[in-house]
């Protein structure tokens, strides 16, 4: 059996398969399905200081390959999810990452500080990419200088492993991944949805409350695939690779590609199991063709 | 170890609460009314006791473009046979797929899913309603509830004749009426409307529904006002089926729930309808 452990900054994954932010909840959703410690870790849904209620239904409609959402960070907000959330995690021997959001830079530096503190989150991915709120989220992601001053102000508070995920919503991503490197960041994660629409002929309405959603799903896995490539050529720090990821020839692409991680996302929704077969997977994939390391597969693309 | 030798009876008992995913044979593929059909679905392993409001999550085979899987209430769970119906409306790609599945093909199910209805207590007279395809977890209560025939009446709404699937085979459980907007079959106009559902209404003290949005509110109406129990099951667009997502939420009085797992099954007391 080969060695699947990688290395994220600080961080040690036992295998490089995550769940995706907002398609597990905080892990124990995942628990009749799953068992979370096969995984190596949990990227829960995105958290903010204050709860928040999210957009009106409907927030979701399925498109070709693929799924719009527009869900508009829901969530029990921190305070809830220290006090009722973090308690249950500590028994589960998996890395638990939380995703950070905010409105303005100061409430993404108050939650990092806050998350900072927690000891049995093993890392913060700083979310400056959700294209579903009003303020902040995207508007931080896509554009270099505000993407700096926010990705600046959270390093210096957070100690622990720091990821920045990037929106695919931009003319250059190798650039943006740049900018994450060049702010401190222990590595980046990309992509986030592709900003995208739908319409309904017969009503001439929007099919979302929001009219434009995140597009996910194996709809934008070449988008993403070309992304990682660009990115992972582009720095130094490690590349997660999210997109579209349904099986562990998905995953092994991606790795090829540059990524030294996966996250799966989308997938989750039609099989729960997604996961876990993904990295049962790749350890195939690896023992077939006799890499004794996954870390070998990382950007091996052959030219 | 010891879980092996653990009867049947308790093994369901335990297994209840745990969501599954298991592969079931399509026994019986059969249409029932217009763009309506009927599968029966056999478990290889000891499928986990479903109950009336629960719901199913179908993963539809050989269409990648439809990625993500189909809810559909439970019409209909036989333990001592092991398998399970649905009643499937087919109105768009993805259940147009399912309704052209043959007998012995394989589906990936998530099971069982959501909230179920309050069972009724013994002394109770309840009102069922269901509109259209929403008539399927109507039909499971039914039969599931245990009432004598006289304390339950069941309300199919439909378009036509066409449209209404046949309710023979619950006459055992429940008086049926049928009512259509058209009048082809059953008394004319909307179940609310029905001289049955408006004469004895107020003789129940436990209203039971699912179907369209205005149809469950003009049922509302008539709850609240009367101050009568009612449940009803909705049926928003989910991607997961069970809680992570957080797509098809409905406004509650704690705030945004998922249908998925806080549902499909509310108290009309639990929603911030206008009525």
């Amino acid at each position: 059996m080969a060695d699947l452990n990688v290395k994220i900054g600080n961080l040690h994954l036992k295998n490089p398969v995550l769940t995706a932010s907002g398609t597990c909840g905080f892990g124990s959703e995942l628990s009749d399905f799953i068992n979370l410690e096969k995984l190596g870790g949990i990227i829960m849904k995105g958290l903010t200081l204050a709860p928040r209620e999210g957009n009106r239904y409907p927030r979701m409609a399925e498109t070709a390959s693929g799924m719009l959402n527009a869900v508009g960070l829901q969530n029990p907000g921190i305070d809830f999810f220290i006090s009722n959330i973090y308690p249950e995690l500590i028994n589960v021997n998996t890395n638990f990452i939380v995703n950070v959001n905010g409105s303005t830079i100061e409430e993404y530096v108050e939650l990092t500080r806050r998350v900072d503190r927690l000891e049995a989150i093993s890392a913060i991915e700083l979310n400056i990419s959700c294209p579903n709120v009003k303020q902040g989220g995207m508007a931080f992601g896509v554009c270099p200088e505000t993407a700096a001053s926010v990705i600046r102000e959270v390093r210096r508070a957070c100690h622990k492993t720091l990821i920045v995920k990037l929106s695919p919503n931009v003319t250059d991503i190798a650039a943006m991944a740049k900018v994450a490197e060049n702010e401190g960041a222990d590595a980046v994660s990309l992509v986030n949805t592709l900003l995208g629409m739908a319409i309904d002929a017969t009503t001439r309405k929007p099919l979302l409350s929001t009219v434009t959603g995140g597009l996910s799903g194996p709809a934008i896995k070449p988008v993403a695939l070309r992304m990682v490539w660009q990115a992972s050529r582009a720095v130094k720090i490690p590349v997660i690779g999210v997109g579209g990821i349904c099986t562990a020839t998905d995953a092994i692409e991606f790795m090829l590609a540059g990524a030294t991680a996966v996250q799966v996302g989308t997938a989750t929704f039609r099989d729960p199991q997604s996961t876990v077969k993904i990295v049962e997977g790749i350890n195939e994939y690896t023992n077939v063709n006799k890499f004794n390391f996954v870390n070998q597969i990382i950007g091996a693309l052959e030219m | 170890m010891e879980y092996g030798k653990i009867s049947v009876i308790l093994r369901r008992e335990l297994e209840q609460m745990k969501k599954l995913i298991r592969e079931l044979e399509i026994l019986d593929n059969r249409s029932v009314a217009r763009d309506q059909f009927q599968l029966t679905l056999r478990g290889e392993e000891v499928l986990p006791e479903v109950m009336p409001g629960q719901f199913v999550n179908v993963a539809v085979p050989d269409s990648p473009q439809t990625f993500l899987r189909r809810p559909f209430s439970v019409l209909d769970f036989a333990p001592e046979t092991n398998t399970l119906s649905l009643l499937i409306k087919a109105v768009g790609q993805g259940t147009r797929h399912l309704a052209a599945c043959r007998v012995g093909q394989k589906l990936s199910l998530l099971l069982p899913l959501g909230r179920k209805f309050t069972l009724p207590e013994s002394a109770d007279r309840i009102f069922l309603i269901g509109g259209g395809s929403g008539i399927a977890p109507m039909l499971f209560l039914a039969k599931y509830c245990g009432l004598p025939r006289e304390q339950v009446t069941l309300f199919l709404g439909a378009r036509s004749r066409a449209d209404a699937i046949a309710l023979r085979g619950y006459e055992q459980y429940a008086r049926c009426y049928i009512a259509t907007e058209d009048g082809s079959v059953g008394e004319r106009g909307f179940v609310t409307l029905h001289s049955i559902y408006k004469s004895e209404f107020t003789k129940n003290n436990r209203i039971y529904a699912c179907g369209p949005a205005p149809m469950l509110k003009a049922i509302a109406k008539d709850a609240v006002t009367t101050g009568i129990f009612y449940e009803l099951s909705l049926e928003n667009m989910m991607a997961c089926g069970f809680g992570v997502c957080l797509c098809c939420v409905e406004p509650t009085i704690y705030g945004n729930r998922t249908v998925c797992s806080h549902g499909p099954v509310f108290n009309i007391n639990e929603l911030t309808w206008q009525i």
